[in-house]
């Protein structure tokens, strides 16, 4: 069985959550197309937000939401080719000793992913208070690219620099890259924080990401995906799509839906809710991204 | 003309210069002070400005005065694109003259460490 016409049965028995639609990201319909799996097709899984150490009442279940999420990715029917985690990997701490301890924990629990090609960027908590030095030690560069079936992914470090910049020397670094591109290849972007200002007031935003977004602006077919706000997301910045995903520790308020973007509270009678995450099914030659949301737990 | 009469003239100029530049400095001073309007003294420290809730009246020069203590946060006042960075130490001077009546959220935008999500506060402007 290949992988569209998996999908396809699991869509119509209830085992594919969610799909969105905008432009590059397409809605996977309940009948799912039930083409045929090309050559050029791939699919990968991004986990985000796992803040692990977090010790807290948005997430009494935080010393095993992480495992439980790993189960839930190693009994995918069809295993992902690739797994990118969208930072935010550990929950904060002022203590370097404990920072790398958490980073070691991490690391040895998704160690445990049958899938063994895994991405990692850091998101704020990981790497503002010591400038990535920890994170480094652990996954290497913060930023860096890579190629798939002709797709070509970009990873963004919006976070090591505290005050949430990429950079200028990212930011030629970005700029020389995509000098090398054409400019109808298909890209992916990974960050954590939306390179867009989305609540500025919530500190959801990169304060120079504009700079990157005028530099990926030419470019016909370019596609980010982040984390940071604990939900999923989608919004345009004119033909680049943004999609944000789900935390595995507690979830956020919809963008400025409140003063202040206080975690939603845990709900004892649906444990999860609010957290999973997603796998994305990239079709390299139309440039296009197929998301499907899941919980933490799959019933 | 002598060197002595000529060293005279040039440390009269002199002193005329050091005059005028006191005056103008003066002068700077007193705009300034002008210009700031009211001063409004803000403790910063990790994770809360004190006081987080600050009221102004529409149209009112007013100068919030940050003195960080531990970090350097950041003031960002997204409403009205205005941010500075808070260094420790200093007294880090932002002069505001809202010209709209609300309630304007201010944040860190540093991240400064376990509990820089909760820091913020509020500047309400009276119509």
């Amino acid at each position: 069985m290949d992988r569209r016409h998996f999908l396809s049965l699991a869509a119509i028995g209830g085992g594919a959550v969610f799909a969105s639609g905008l432009a590059g990201c397409t809605t996977m319909g309940s009948n799912g197309g039930g083409g045929k799996y090309s050559a050029q097709d791939f699919y990968f899984v991004q986990l985000s937000d796992v803040h692990w150490g977090y010790q807290g009442p948005d997430n009494p279940d935080a010393a095993v939401t992480l495992g439980k999420a790993v189960a839930t990715v190693n009994a995918l029917e069809v295993q992902p080719d690739f797994i990118v985690f969208t930072g935010d990997l550990t929950h904060t701490t002022d203590d370097p000793a404990e920072r790398r301890r958490r980073l070691a924990e991490f690391k040895r629990i998704i160690g445990d992913l049958k899938v063994k090609d895994h991405r990692f960027m850091p998101g704020e908590h990981d790497a503002s208070l010591d400038r990535g030095a920890a994170f480094k030690e652990f996954f290497g560069d913060t930023h860096y690219t890579f190629d798939r079936q002709g797709v070509h992914f970009i990873v963004l470090d919006n976070v090591s620099d505290p005050g949430a910049k990429l950079g200028d020397e990212q930011l030629a670094w970005l700029q020389a890259d995509l000098e090398k591109r054409d400019k109808a290849a298909p890209i992916v972007v990974l960050t954590h924080r939306p390179l867009f200002d989305l609540v500025p007031k919530w500190d959801w935003a990169t304060r120079d990401g504009a700079k990157a977004i005028d530099l990926l602006m030419p470019f016909q077919h370019v596609t980010v995906f982040y984390g940071h706000i604990h939900q999923e997301h989608h919004q345009m910045t004119g033909h680049i799509a943004h999609h944000s995903a789900k935390s595995l520790i507690f979830p956020l308020p919809a963008p400025g839906s409140q003063e202040r973007r206080t975690p939603l509270p845990w709900d004892p009678a649906q444990p999860y809710k609010g957290l999973g995450f997603r796998e994305v099914e990239a079709d390299a030659k139309a440039a296009s991204y197929k998301v499907t949301e899941f919980p933490v737990v799959r019933t | 003309m002598s060197a002595v009469s000529r060293r005279q003239i040039l440390l009269q100029l002199g002193g005329a210069i050091a005059v005028v530049g006191a005056s103008a400095m003066l002068a700077r001073n007193t705009a300034a002070e002008e210009a700031e309007g009211r001063v409004v003294e803000v403790d910063v420290r990790r994770f809360k400005f004190t006081p987080s809730q600050i009221t102004v009246k529409r149209g009112e020069v007013v100068t919030l005065a940050f003195r960080s203590i531990d970090f350097v946060h950041g003031f960002n006042l997204p409403d009205m694109g205005v941010r500075a960075d808070l260094m420790p130490g200093r007294v880090t001077k932002v002069r505001l003259q809202p010209t709209q009546a609300g309630n304007f959220a201010f944040l860190c935008d540093n991240f400064c460490g376990d509990g820089h999500e909760t820091m913020g506060g509020n500047l309400i402007v009276e119509g």
